[in-house]
């Protein structure tokens, strides 16, 4: 169940977020590939417990997948494939390099701001100017 | 771009709702620090090799025999992962070469941050080779770079010969694949070399695979010829890394007696 760490992971990177524009996160999307080694379901699972007191909490997570693609060495093919079966669709070509379907990224977050609006234009600026 | 969050474009959104786009690795804390221990194993010319399988694959009796084996040509020290006790680490003690544990407590991997601990404890200005000895599990390792140069997976003949297809994550993250206690395929019969090496080559992977036994010395040569080959690969590689920081630094100087 290594979900939980990749969870706490994210959670310090949204806490990081949250500080730098001073806000709390509302809605985060993540791209979750079969190939990452990351279960979606168990992520979806970890993440409010991961979340608990900090800025991301009660945050919704949005988990999209990408298909498993591949590119073919040999006949140049550019083909769908599954997680355990990497070969070229088109010529059956073992020799192939994953298009899609390993990534693990954090897309974006959505954050709340919850000052009154004469802060925001200050907060929003670059603070290392 | 923000500077804690590294988002390439400023908040956009209403006023009360901020969108930020950040395109990030989930584990980019965890791959930061796991460049920084390679960093560090590279300016100590060190070569670092990750050992993952599940558990009882053989993966400490392996370190032993070739301990054994290599200990006069290269200095050799390991890094022991497992959930608890230190009873690796004492076997690996006990052939004369250094080894730190690592108690994950109930932690299923080893991530960066505790291998560089590790490192506090290691001498590595007198190594030539760190094997790190993941805790055993075919899942949770394969998620997290620690800073190796190479990953080898273990793969012992009574787990069964479509393990490859079943765990294709950490598979496909092998450099090198062994199929370990091969002796005792003829026992089983129904242990297949030839169909976990399909298998492999299925996930798109060109690594080799080796059958293997530590114990009665199955095709020992072909791993000790294998592993020459990559701590030669990455030594050169290394050397070259290190000329090019040395004249950017006698630049730097030059640049600033000027």
């Amino acid at each position: 169940m290594h979900e939980l760490s990749i969870c706490r992971a994210l959670v310090a990177r949204l806490e990081a977020i949250a500080r730098e524009h001073a806000a709390r996160v509302s809605e985060v999307h993540v791209s979750i590939g079969p190939l990452s080694g990351v279960e979606a379901r168990l992520l979806r699972d970890a993440f409010p417990l991961a979340c608990a007191g900090t800025a991301a909490e009660g945050a919704a997570l949005k988990i999209e997948t990408a298909p498993v693609r591949v590119r073919c060495r040999v006949c140049g093919a550019e083909t769908v494939a599954t997680p355990n079966r990497l070969l070229c669709a088109a010529c059956g070509e073992w020799r192939t390099d994953l298009l899609s379907g390993d990534e693990m990224l954090l897309r974006r977050a959505i954050l709340a701001i919850d000052d009154d609006p004469p802060m925001r234009e200050n907060v929003r600026e670059p603070s290392h100017v | 771009m923000c500077e804690a969050c590294g988002c390439s474009a400023h908040p956009v959104g209403a006023k009360d709702r901020v969108t930020v786009e950040v395109l990030g690795r989930l584990l980019d804390a965890n791959d930061r620090t796991a460049a920084d221990n390679r960093a560090h194993f590279d300016d100590h010319r060190v070569v670092a090799f990750n050992l993952m399988s599940s558990p009882g694959a053989g993966k400490t009796a392996l370190l032993e025999a070739t301990i054994d084996a290599l200990k006069d040509e290269f200095r050799i020290a390991v890094i022991e992962g497992d959930l608890e006790t230190d009873n690796d680490a004492r076997r690996i003690r006990a052939r004369g070469v250094p080894a730190i544990q690592i108690t994950t407590g109930s932690a299923c991997h080893l991530d960066a941050g505790m291998v560089h601990e590790a490192l506090h404890d290691l001498p590595l200005a007198g190594l030539d080779i760190v094997f790190i000895e993941n805790v055993g599990n075919l899942v949770c390792p394969a998620s997290f770079d620690l800073g190796q140069h190479r990953n080898v997976v273990l793969l012992s003949a009574t787990e069964g010969d479509d393990k490859p297809a079943k765990y294709p994550v950490i598979f496909r993250a092998a450099d090198l694949v062994l199929l370990s206690k091969i002796e005792l395929a003829d026992l089983l019969g129904d242990f297949d070399a030839g169909r976990a090496e399909r298998a492999v080559r299925a996930l798109a992977s060109a690594a080799p695979v080796i059958p293997l036994s530590a114990r009665k010395a199955v095709n020992f040569d072909l791993w000790q010829a294998w592993l020459r080959g990559e701590v030669a690969a990455i030594r050169a590689a290394q050397s070259t890394a290190h000329r090019a920081h040395e004249a950017h630094h006698d630049h730097h100087h030059r640049t600033a007696m000027a």
